[in-house]
């Protein structure tokens, strides 16, 4: 059986069941894709020893669940970097209102990349309590999130 | 497409391409920021810059294309900018013949042409490397109320909360066009509404707690909110002296590091609470206190990774002492704290590789003003260097490392495990625990 979410879109586009990773935690964007990018790998496998929820999963291509970003303030140039090298997250859904860091990454990755990141906030703690790994999601332009 | 920002015809025009198609992008990027925090409009930056990115990491290659296309553009930051400190220094930090190659030709071969791109965009001077811009030496000391476009989290929260200036904690990139554009979108900490504290925290300690493990508390607790400190006072004074605000300096960068904070207030300290004393609480504010049990609760509870995870008293290979960099005048403290061990213990020199870290400015200060100091320092066989140790760190190599911190930041980012100033001396000069 399906739920259906609403939030935010602060960039919008269309995601149709895309396969869910889910944080409950804070993602750290620095730890977690730095050691992909640096080895040039064709994808992100998340390198935060800090983040169990995470840790050691591919990233590139999947629908991120998390509360918001944290961590350096090299974070929004980080996710611009991987989607301007294509192995971004599809998507990044975050059950907070979306973090600065974050922001300045995904509206970085629309405005200066061929790529997108699409992104929605505030979806409600009830949304991530709700969402588990390999769900399928899909993301309407509105901002509405339908998983399962 | 539709924006929410209020703009005005000028802001309308380089939005719509009248400045040229690259500044339209970086407008662009300034009003969907603004849009997503519900800022209104935009106000003027006065106060210079600071950069977060001072390293030429090549996974960051995107961002040099930015910087390319921002220089073929013509496009410059009007007011010079500071910038993080540099990743590497060969002569003070030794690193052995494949670490070497690593740095210079795979994670850091982007240096030197990434510096050159700054200087085309306004870099202040070759020796504009700092975490601690904000210090008299270094010259980008921002007046209380000036509004900032910064990124670097410990200096945003310094600025904020020390200076009382005004600045968002914004990403790297972001910084920068709200530099060259001279504007930054209105919202959270530019506005008094978003100064206001949510967090009363009560500082209930036996002594003066550890600047580190304090900021590291309150940062995990109330992670992005604005605390009001209740307290701290008794312990370090309501003056804003050297000493007190490098104790707020170390303290801030645990809270914005562990947690995100980007503004605290100190109870007749900073001058924002000075000014408004309790008014500047939200009605409704959480309380959090810190004693003795739970500044140990903290401490204890990080976690031990890298060359720790498996051995808890494995030898440590190198000591970080100044992430946030060193003040002048903690500089001299380190002096007198290292001599005091040294005699303790019966020796003349440090057991292991031991580096402090100050802005360029600062350590030539240091050697100008204190050479007796400097001499001592380098006698026991102490490096000194303006690098950033959390980029030195931050990468598989150095990251299997056992380095030992008294940075709860360093700690945060990497593998390095945390001492207390007190701890670290005395493993430093034992060469071990």
């Amino acid at each position: 059986m399906s739920k259906t979410f609403k939030g935010r879109p602060v960039v919008a586009g269309t995601i149709d069941n895309g396969d869910a990773v889910v944080s409950r935690q804070g993602v750290n964007t620095l730890a977690s894709f730095q050691k992909s990018a640096l080895k040039k790998a064709p994808k992100v496998i998340c390198s935060d020893q800090n983040n169990p929820d995470i840790y050691n999963k591919n990233l590139t291509g999947k629908v991120l669940c998390l509360p918001q970003t944290i961590g350096s303030t090299t974070g929004g140039m980080v996710l611009y970097s991987v989607c301007a090298l294509g192995i971004a997250p599809c998507a990044m859904l975050f059950s907070q209102p979306i973090d600065s860091l974050a922001a300045a990454g995904v509206i970085l990755a629309d405005v200066w990349t061929d790529g997108t990141i699409v992104a929605v906030d505030s979806l409600g703690d009830e949304f991530l309590e709700y969402v588990k790994d390999e769900m399928k999601v899909s993301v309407a332009k509105d901002g509405t999130v339908t998983v399962g | 497409m539709k924006y929410n920002m209020k703009l005005t015809p000028e802001e309308e025009g380089i939005l719509n391409g009248s400045a040229g198609e690259t500044q339209a992008k970086v407008m662009k990027s300034l009003v969907l920021y603004g849009d997503a925090f519900n800022a209104e409009r935009f106000v003027p930056v006065t106060g210079k810059g600071h950069l977060v990115t001072s390293f030429g990491i090549s996974v960051l290659k995107p961002v040099f294309s930015i910087m390319d296309e921002l220089i073929d553009a013509g496009l410059k930051v009007d007011e010079t900018f500071t910038v993080d400190p540099r990743p590497i220094d060969y002569d003070n930090v030794k690193c052995n013949f494949l670490e070497r190659l690593i740095f210079s030709k795979v994670i850091y071969g982007m240096q030197a042409p990434y510096e050159e791109q700054l200087k085309k965009l306004g870099l202040k001077s070759s020796k504009s490397f700092t975490c601690t811009c904000y210090l008299d030496e270094v010259g980008n000391t921002p007046k209380k109320g000036d509004v900032l476009s910064w990124a670097e989290s410990s200096a945003v929260v310094y600025a904020n909360s020390v200076l009382g200036a005004r600045c968002n904690r914004n990403s790297g990139i972001i910084e920068l066009f709200g530099s060259i554009l001279g504007k930054v979108p209105e919202f959270d900490l530019l506005t008094d509404e978003g100064r206001k504290a949510s967090w009363i925290i009560e500082v209930k300690t036996s002594k003066k707690p550890e600047a580190q493990i304090l900021g590291s508390a309150i940062g995990m607790k109330v992670m992005e909110d604005v605390p009001f400190i209740k307290g701290l006072d008794k312990f370090i004074g309501t003056e804003l002296d050297d000493k007190t605000k490098a104790y707020l300096k170390d303290m801030g960068a645990a809270t914005a590091s562990n947690g995100a904070v980007g503004l605290y207030h100190v109870e007749n300290l900073t001058p924002e609470a000075v000014e408004q004393g309790e008014a500047l609480i939200h009605e409704g504010a959480k309380t959090y206190t810190i004693d003795d049990k739970e500044l140990e609760r903290v401490k204890n509870s990080y976690p031990k990774i890298g060359a720790w995870e498996s051995n808890h008293d494995a030898k440590p290979a190198r000591c970080f002492i100044g992430c946030p960099h060193l003040t002048f005048a903690q500089l001299g403290e380190w002096a007198e704290r290292f001599e005091k061990e040294l005699e303790k213990q019966g020796k003349s020199k440090v057991g292991m590789s031991v580096i402090l870290t100050a802005a360029p400015e600062v350590l030539d200060r240091f050697i100008k003003e204190n050479g007796q100091a400097h001499g001592k320092l380098t006698g026991f066989g102490i490096k000194l260097t303006s690098i950033c140790p959390l980029m030195y760190m931050n990468n598989p190599l150095c990251g299997k490392k056992a380095v030992i911190t008294n940075s709860n930041k360093l700690r945060t980012y990497t593998t390095a495990r945390y001492l207390t100033d007190d701890e670290i001396v005395s493993t430093a000069v034992k060469g071990g625990f």
